[in-house]
């Protein structure tokens, strides 16, 4: 198995500055042609060369599924994080040329439902924005409930209420504004399907209130991608390849594995998708699991970590890798 | 080179026959001399020239034949060919791959012109032109996913994927090892392989499923299968077993090194990129006995693999009352010698 995805090299031919915190950047082939079609939801992972450091970030793609001329994404800046978008708002200009992978879908519409119920939360706009483009094509059921902090931070809110006035709702929280979400979910037809997609305290709250209501679990989809958190340094041990490396504190496990040049298998880079699933070989010291694909008994055995967002402070750990 | 399609038959007559240059060519399943249920993937990125591997969709001379089989199964049961409704979408990107690949690999066979979403699809082979709107079903004959198989070889399972699981939820299967799409459709991954002996013991299913969920657009795989078939039939299905599981019992010593075919499945992996479904074409290759033991290495080697076959494997298979027979014959082209590793002939016929 070949680790992470396809790669796609592109230029960067436009950057729209959305709101104060949110700019987008649009990717156009290098070498002409045209891009893979891909299917609402998906993602892609860019790569920052950022000084000595390869940043690997997955951005939902908002373009339309089915433009292969370009790919867009839209980038929150976060001045708290470990610097992949600050690289992007401060870093990338027109004309760069960059490299991202073939679209990835983690956050897929089921194309069974009789109607796809969408709830957004401030950057987890995005993917909904190619998923609305889907739908629209196959003439398929949505409504969108789009909850920001205000106005002025609305990405997209324009657009989409000029374009769907009758299927968005948007709520701003600064004028005490929140989705009802309890009657909104009472009121659906047999059949429908949630997505949700925003901070996890939106996630948590829209799949406790539906398990609440006794919606199906496998009607309720969410995607939340973490970002991996700085930390203390650690040291590990890679028992394959025989390599002993350091994981930097603004470094991810999964990066410094990739640094060190061993090939290691990743999607998501968020906790969600499993595929970096790594085993544990031995460890005297503690794990930070921050994933949220382990369950808690595989968290609390001490024998897998997911390398992209959790880390570890101890004496040593050897990863069989 | 320019392909000559044969003149043959399935059924009845079984007129079908290799040529050396297919015998050359046979996707032979066995890399070592015993065989046993594992992860045997590998990325499905071409292969040595001329070999099976080399195309994403091969295309041999037994393709004009075959498709008429396909259209006479699917004639006398139209049940072969379904499609659930939310899988249209997945059917259209199957044609997609299907045109797009076939008249790259294929320039001479088969042609694609697109402008936008008007479409005009050549198949030399097959004497077929057609014009059509891409995501309109009602310019097409047949449903997309039906159109665009009907004219490849190999059967189709199309799966959903959704609760970390695959679905099957469309598919054309008129060329299988005794396994019914009727009776499949709907089902998720570990319920259509819950028949299969010794491989859920061994994890094979959990593994293969973590694989397959991952499969990403632009890098399919692929694995091959096997069994045993009497006579060259392309329709060994339950719909039809009256038909043909009694000519198993018409295997002699005289007859079994034209009559025994080995029967191997390449199996192929694609992410569908508008659907973020997964296709799985599984495209049966046949080859009789007589013609496999002209190559030396697969003649010791296929003795040996069938000779140490657990009980369980071969009854699954299908062939546990001809294994003797089978033994009997084979063994005569089993001198004791060593063989090579990995599948493809120490030497070619010329």
């Amino acid at each position: 198995m070949s680790a992470g995805t396809e790669k796609i090299a592109v230029t960067v031919t436009d950057i729209v500055k959305v709101n104060d915190l949110v700019t987008r950047f649009k990717f156009e082939p290098t070498k002409g042609g045209l891009l893979p079609t891909f299917s609402g939801g998906a993602h892609t992972v860019v790569e920052m060369k950022d000084g000595n450091i390869t940043r690997l970030n997955p951005y939902s793609l908002m373009s339309d599924p089915w433009d292969q001329s370009a790919y867009t994404i839209s980038v929150r800046r976060d001045d708290e994080g470990r610097g992949g978008s600050l690289f992007m708002h401060n870093s990338v200009k027109v004309g760069d040329q960059m490299v991202v992978s073939n679209p990835v879908n983690l956050f897929s519409l089921d194309l069974r439902a009789k109607k796809h119920l969408m709830l957004a939360g401030g950057i987890g706009i995005t993917p909904f924005l190619a998923q609305i483009k889907q739908l629209d094509r196959a003439r398929g059921n949505w409504e969108l409930h789009y909850a920001c902090r205000n106005e002025a931070l609305g990405s997209y809110v324009d657009y989409l209420t000029s374009t769907h006035p009758n299927d968005v709702n948007v709520y701003y929280d600064d004028e005490k504004q929140s989705i009802d979400l309890e009657n909104l979910l009472d009121g659906q037809p047999l059949g429908t399907h949630i997505y949700v997609c925003g901070p996890k305290g939106m996630i948590d709250w829209v799949r406790g209130k539906a398990a609440e209501l006794g919606w199906p679990r496998e009607a309720v989809h969410y995607e939340e991608f973490l970002a991996p958190q700085s930390g203390k340094p650690f040291e590990v041990k890679l028992a394959v390849s025989n390599k002993v490396i350091q994981v930097g504190e603004h470094e991810s496990l999964l990066e410094a594995i990739e640094r060190a040049g061993v090939d290691a298998p990743y999607l998501c880079r968020g906790g969600a998708c499993g595929q970096c699933e790594t085993d544990v070989i031995s460890y005297d010291g503690k794990f930070l699991h921050r994933d949220h694909w382990l369950e808690d008994n595989e968290h609390a055995s001490g024998k897998k970590i997911m390398p992209c967002v959790s880390r570890f402070e101890g004496k040593t750990l050897v990863l069989d890798r | 080179m320019i392909m000559q399609f044969n003149e043959e038959t399935f059924r009845e007559d079984y007129t079908f026959h290799n040529s050396d240059w297919a015998i050359n060519r046979f996707p032979f399943p066995f890399h070592e001399d015993s065989y046993m249920y594992a992860v045997n993937m590998e990325q499905h990125r071409g292969g040595p020239e001329g070999s099976i591997y080399e195309k994403r969709f091969d295309v041999d001379e037994h393709y004009v034949a075959e498709m008429k089989d396909r259209a006479m199964v699917l004639s006398d049961d139209p049940l072969r060919c379904q499609s659930l409704p939310h899988m249209t979408l997945a059917g259209w990107d199957l044609l997609e791959l299907i045109m797009v690949s076939k008249s790259e690999d294929y320039p001479d066979l088969f042609e694609l012109h697109r402008n936008g979403d008007k479409w005009h699809w050549i198949n030399k082979p097959l004497g077929i032109e057609d014009h059509f709107t891409f995501l309109d079903e009602t310019t097409l004959p047949y449903g997309p996913m039906e159109y665009i198989t009907r004219q490849t070889q190999g059967d189709f399972c199309v799966l959903d994927q959704r609760d970390d699981n695959l679905w099957m939820d469309a598919g054309i299967v008129t060329t299988q090892a005794d396994w019914s799409l009727d009776f499949d459709i709907g089902m998720n991954f570990f319920e259509w392989h819950a028949p299969v002996p010794l491989a859920h013991e061994k994890g094979i299913f959990v593994r293969a499923l973590k694989f397959l969920l991952n499969i990403q657009q632009g890098a399919p795989a692929r694995r091959l299968n096997w069994t045993m078939t009497v006579n060259p039939l392309l329709d060994t299905s339950p719909e039809n077993y009256h038909k043909w599981g009694v000519q198993k019992t018409e295997i002699t010593p005289e007859n079994i090194g034209r009559k025994q075919y080995l029967r191997v499945e390449l199996q192929t992996f694609f992410r569908l990129p508008r659907s973020n479904g997964l296709v799985f074409p599984i495209r049966c290759y046949l080859i009789a006995f007589e013609d496999l033991v002209k190559i030396p290495k697969w003649g010791r080697r296929l003795h040996r693999v069938i000779r140490d076959l657990p009980v369980e494997l071969a009854t699954y298979k299908g062939f546990i009352d001809n294994r003797p027979m089978m033994l009997d014959y084979l063994s005569e082209f089993d001198d004791g010698e060593p063989t090579s590793d990995g599948i493809w002939p120490d030497r070619h016929l010329e």
